[in-house]
């Protein structure tokens, strides 16, 4: 009995060690994440003053409400359709090429996924700027379609040009789950659905799509919530022409000084996120 | 190999997409470090070599000041993380205590959290938090180089956990338990035998986390003072209002910056297989 309760003292004492290790980070997330997260909650209900400033006192759903109007809602349909066709474009695009890296020998494999990873690892402003110059008027992009006879292509400050913008910065983030899940597949499923007289796109359909969903999800959530919120990329590509989801929100609050609305736009932002996250998880996927 | 598939969809085609890939994913950084080179005073045009735009950069004060601004904010926010990080993740991965549930799903949300919301985040709770401490102490606090610094090391505490923790949960938890057996007190089998083997995975955290702070446009944006701005900022603040062969030698650089950074995490990862290899002949071989 007295081994039972040094045992249960001994796991009090490591109960405490841990969270005494664990304290110091957990104050400061606490302080300085779990805080503002429940500050930009209450400020989404609270009421914009004919001065600018805002007015806890009187709280209502108003900033909810104004999603509602014309133009908010013009501006979260557009961010939904951009993030989804490069979402789209991105699938796409890194499906087949993860499937390509899968199939190599280990040496091409590994260099090819560090190529991969590469851009990832570099600047995320100057990733967006080398397009700006790419795409400029008079630029590399247009010379070359001028030369082969198509003509100037003038597509920088377009949706297009956000797009593109997009798929580069997130092509990355579709590309390594998809590796990841193709990679683990066993190839006797797919000589099994062939010796079975599955045609090629059956086989695919029905095995390998189903086998690889939970890369497909992951990579797409990974590709659309950053695409939805993105506000970089269309700032500098986009020219501030058609509004989107991020740059309203810092409008709101760098400009406009709406803080209600801007901070109610934030929540949804991260609900869409909290979402899709929830649905990867319980879709069988186990880390992102 | 799976020949049926091969078959089916020709490997030409995969050839030709994963060619197609590769030239997206480096074109664009080639031309601009070979654009920076280019005597044409517009930034997309070929005018003749000339390297006169990076001697413009030592010229321009401003643009030095926001260079060490940078390198401050991501050394002090890189240090404070990677500390208060580590000790978070040995805590979760070694540790029972109670409210590790909700750590855990805490430390989660950063990473997957849009900058947007982080940054509104950030700006809301220092402009809350200042007039507060000015109505009560009348201390009166503005922002600028500590509040960048506080909302780097909020986001990068949770990338630099989720690295170590990926190392530590790769590790062999009897190396540990030799040590105290050998009556090693916790400290020192802390620090001869958990810190050496959790070392890479540190470094490989820290290395992520000054990238990320030397990447962060918007969160920066937010919290920054009128007298420190970091160079990202500055930058994207110059290309909005119109592009200048300056901007694409300050691009360069920012390149060359971060691609030393890959380079050393690249070679960490190396480093670290081959040094697994080694422990499996010597077990415990590092000091």
């Amino acid at each position: 009995m007295s081994v039972g309760i040094a045992e249960a003292k001994r796991e009090r004492s490591e109960r405490r060690r841990g969270f005494l290790l664990a304290l110091p980070s957990f104050a400061y997330m606490v302080l300085f994440f779990a805080v503002p997260l429940i500050i930009v909650l209450v400020y989404s209900f609270a009421t914009r003053t004919s001065t600018g400033s805002t007015a806890l006192s009187d709280w209502n759903l108003d900033a909810y409400r104004k999603l509602g109007e014309p133009i908010v809602r013009n501006v979260v349909v557009r961010s939904v359709i951009l993030a989804l066709v490069t979402t789209v474009i991105c699938l796409v695009v890194a499906y087949p090429f993860a499937w390509f890296c899968a199939h190599q020998r280990p040496t091409i494999r590994n260099l090819l996924l560090i190529a991969v990873m590469i851009p990832f690892w570099t600047n995320f402003l100057v990733r967006n700027y080398a397009w700006r110059i790419l795409l400029s008027n008079g630029g590399p992009i247009s010379s070359f379609t001028e030369a082969i006879g198509l003509g100037e292509t003038n597509i920088l400050f377009t949706k297009t040009a956000v797009v593109i913008g997009l798929v580069y910065a997130y092509l990355p983030f579709m590309i390594l789950p998809l590796y990841a899940s193709i990679d683990r597949l066993d190839r006797r499923l797919i000589e099994a659905g062939r010796d079975l007289y599955g045609s090629g796109s059956q086989t695919f359909r029905r095995i390998v799509l189903p086998l690889t969903m939970p890369g497909v999800i992951a990579g797409s959530i990974l590709v659309f919530v950053p695409s939805m919120g993105a506000y970089v990329t269309p700032e500098l590509l986009g020219g501030g022409k058609e509004t989107l989801l991020g740059s309203y929100i810092v409008t709101q609050f760098l400009t406009a000084r709406n803080w209600p609305v801007g901070a109610s736009l934030s929540f949804v932002l991260m609900a869409v996120m909290l979402v899709s996250t929830i649905v990867y998880f319980r879709s069988g996927g186990k880390n992102l | 190999m799976s020949e049926t598939i091969t078959r089916r969809l020709p490997a030409w085609a995969l050839r030709t997409n994963g060619a197609v890939v590769l030239i997206f994913l480096y074109a664009p950084i080639i031309l601009l470090v070979v654009f920076s080179f280019s005597a044409s005073r517009i930034p997309g045009q070929w005018g003749g070599f000339t390297s006169e735009w990076y001697a413009t950069l030592f010229d321009d004060s401003r643009l030095q000041r926001t260079i060490s601004v940078s390198v401050k904010v991501a050394l002090v926010s890189t240090l404070l993380a990677t500390v208060l990080g580590t000790m978070s993740a040995l805590a979760l991965e070694r540790f029972k205590f109670r409210g590790r549930k909700v750590f855990d799903a805490l430390l989660y949300l950063p990473i997957i959290i849009p900058d947007v919301t982080m940054a509104v985040m950030m700006l809301m709770f220092f402009s809350q938090a200042f007039d507060l401490l000015d109505s009560v102490f009348g201390i009166g606090l503005s922002k600028g180089f500590a509040t960048i610094v506080v909302s780097h090391v909020a986001f990068n505490i949770a990338f630099v956990s989720v690295v170590v923790r990926a190392r530590i949960a790769g590790m062999d938890a009897t190396l540990e338990q030799a040590a105290s057996d050998l009556y090693a007190t916790r400290w020192q089998a802390f620090r001869f035998v958990t810190l050496p083997l959790i070392a890479p995975g540190v470094l490989g955290g820290a290395l992520l986390a000054i990238t990320l702070s030397l990447d962060d446009v918007v969160v920066t944006q937010f919290v920054a003072g009128p007298g420190s701005t970091t160079l990202p900022v500055y930058v994207f603040s110059l290309i909005r209002k119109g592009v200048t062969p300056t901007i694409n030698a300050v691009s360069v650089i920012m390149l060359v910056a971060s691609l030393i950074l890959v380079a050393g995490s690249v070679g960490l990862q190396r480093a670290n297989a081959s040094r697994g290899r080694q422990q499996l002949r010597t077990p415990g071989g590092t000091s």
